[in-house]
């Protein structure tokens, strides 16, 4: 079985009376993608900020590589190798590629000298790892003028310099067209291929039933499905699961895994 | 028709990224000269209005704009602009603006006068008069950054603050500096060598210094981050504040110098040493390409700004037309070089 990144036991958390998450498992391992899905306000945020160590879980247990581990902090989950693309503006527009993918880790020299020759080499490096490569753009081109799907390649290529072996995507599709979408899968699937993780977390089912190797249904703070890409047929069937879940009608799902599924296991 | 609707999944940037993956990059117009025009455009656009600034006033008048008598006496106070419109660049990218330059270039260069006067070796006053700039940089800095405040009107309030504590020590007296002619720090910092007033030559050296760690240093990079997206660099580690106070304190060092200078051009300290300089500085970091929402800007072309703006007044009077024109021709250089960069340059947000 391959190597589990990180694992998230039983999360809760509580913003005073209100539960954002209640008793949540996620797990993600070396070279897969999972995708989360849930509605907005099922605690998809919530979720990524307790992974990226920003939000601290009321209870709960988070294990990297199998440990345990205590003090959780947006430093720690960095060490842990994760590594969050945030869907607002993570870029400065007005900057080059190059910059964009050193922002606060300038590689210098002496006495804080930009290495702009080694900076620009370690930038085609990763734009080529993502497949992120064009004729139209090198990467000394402004961000501003790339497309949207372009823009997430950028943030994807900052996210896996240094050993990053787990990235979040937050909502990376939402606000792109057809060809800016398959341009980010592009890029997804490039970084699969390089033995890295992705949580890729978005509410267009369609999205990501097209990428993920796994899917994690959140509803209300639960986790109401998880499942593999072969348990489940099509992206109708994910749609359909989450009706369910809105509007429970008495059909059931194709698994309640609730309490008792594959998120426990 | 749906064939050429479905986006390719396996290679949606083209068929022609295999080919060019193993190649090395190379800019879209693979030309040098191509390349440098598109990234140094603000200051040459800058560039092009002075020339056709200073064509139209030899056109005017041949004779004197071929005396070098003209040229010496702008050599003379052209840095005095120069050493607070390079910092100031800084300040715009970073998103920030600071009005408190001229009250800070009176208080540094009071705090030279008064070690001078005291009889010490005026090296003593100019790295007094720096620390005091620097002090003042970074509680102008600390007050905007720390205590939350507009810039605008925080920096406003330190300049009229500071220029006002100096006049009230001083009851408007001013101090003359008549030893300071055969001072070693006189022939370095104020002397002529070959005709040429030095300062312009130090001048220069703080132009090249400040470009260089604009574009090639982290703490320029990290400026420009700031200035375009200030979450972004929060997130990616950057201390914002900091950088942010950093700017303010690399203007007050520049205003140090600058109060230094003008002090040792005139051998007198008067208490409203700076006062005249705030908008030939504003008006000439704006003339040069910076613009005002942050991000971007250029250190070279707001030189070549401060070199515009102190031309004009010269150049004026010396072309025929009278004193009254000056102002005139100000706005008109300010207006139009506006207007040239707003076509010049893309704007990306």
């Amino acid at each position: 079985m391959a190597e589990r990144i990180i694992e998230l036991r039983d999360i809760s958390k509580s913003y005073g009376q209100v539960y954002a998450l209640g008793g949540v498992n996620l797990s993600v391992d070396r070279g897969e993608v999972v995708g989360l899905i849930g509605d907005n306000g099922a605690g998809k945020s919530t979720l990524i900020k307790i992974l990226s160590g920003v939000v601290k879980p009321t209870s709960g247990e988070i294990l990297v590589r199998g440990k345990p581990v205590t003090g959780w902090s947006p430093a720690r989950s960095r060490d842990a190798g994760i590594e969050t693309v945030f869907q607002d503006r993570a870029l400065a527009v007005q900057q080059t590629i190059v910059r964009n993918i050193f922002m606060g880790r300038e590689l210098t020299g002496w006495l804080g000298w930009l290495k702009v020759n080694k900076e620009i080499a370690e930038a085609s490096r990763l734009m080529r790892e993502i497949g992120f490569t064009s004729k139209v753009f090198t990467p000394q081109s402004i961000v501003g003028q790339l497309s949207g799907g372009e823009r997430q390649g950028v943030a994807i290529a900052r996210a896996i310099y240094k050993k990053a072996e787990l990235i979040v995507l937050d909502e990376p599709t939402t606000a792109l067209s057809l060809t800016e979408t398959a341009k980010v899968f592009h890029f997804v699937r490039q970084v699969r291929a390089s033995g890295r993780s992705i949580l890729f977390i978005g509410h267009n089912i369609h999205h990501v039933y097209d990428i993920a190797d796994r899917f994690v249904v959140l509803d209300r703070g639960k986790v109401a499905l998880t499942a593999d890409r072969s348990e489940v047929k099509s992206a109708e069937d994910l749609i359909n699961f989450m009706e369910d879940v809105a509007h429970p009608s008495g059909l059931p799902g194709l698994h309640d895994a609730g309490d008792a599924g594959r998120a426990a296991r | 028709m749906s064939k050429t609707m479905e986006p390719d999944l396996q290679s949606p940037l083209g068929g022609t990224h295999g080919e060019t993956a193993g190649k090395e990059w190379r800019h879209p117009s693979d030309n040098w000269l191509r390349g440098f025009i598109l990234d140094n455009r603000a200051a040459l656009g800058t560039l092009a209005v002075f020339i056709v600034m200073m064509a139209v006033f030899m056109i005017a008048n041949p004779i004197v704009f071929t005396t070098w008598y003209l040229y010496s006496s702008v050599l003379t106070t052209l840095p005095v602009a120069l050493f607070v419109v390079v910092p100031l660049v800084f300040v715009v990218t970073c998103g920030e603006i600071d009005l408190s330059f001229p009250a800070t270039m009176g208080f540094a260069s009071w705090v030279f006068a008064l070690v001078v006067q005291a009889g010490y070796d005026p090296f003593l006053g100019i790295a007094a008069a720096m620390i005091t700039g620097m002090l003042l940089g970074f509680l102008v800095g600390s007050l905007v950054v720390y205590g939350g405040l507009s810039s605008l009107i925080a920096t406003l309030g330190m300049n009229f603050l500071l220029r006002g504590l100096i006049q009230i020590i001083n009851e408007g007296r001013s101090t003359a500096l008549t030893g300071l002619a055969d001072s070693w720090a006189y022939k370095i910092f104020s002397s002529q060598l070959y005709g040429i007033p030095v300062q312009i030559f130090w001048a220069i050296g703080f132009v090249v210094l400040s470009a260089l760690l604009y574009n090639r240093h982290r703490f320029g990079a990290q400026v420009k981050v700031v200035g375009d997206n200030p979450d972004s660099a929060q997130q990616m580690g950057i201390d914002v504040k900091r950088v942010r106070v950093k700017v303010f304190v690399f203007v007050g060092i520049g205003a140090a110098i600058a109060g230094t200078f003008s002090v040792m051009i005139n051998f007198t300290w008067w208490p409203t040493a700076g006062d005249g300089y705030l908008l030939p500085v504003l008006a000439s970091v704006f003339v040069g390409g910076t613009p005002t929402w942050g991000g971007i800007g250029t250190v070279v072309g707001g030189a070549i700004g401060a070199v515009t703006v102190s031309f004009i007044q010269t150049g004026v009077v010396a072309a025929g037309l009278s004193g009254f024109y000056v102002q005139f021709f100000n706005g008109l250089i300010i207006i139009l070089s506006l207007l040239g960069h707003k076509w010049n340059q893309a704007r990306y947000r």
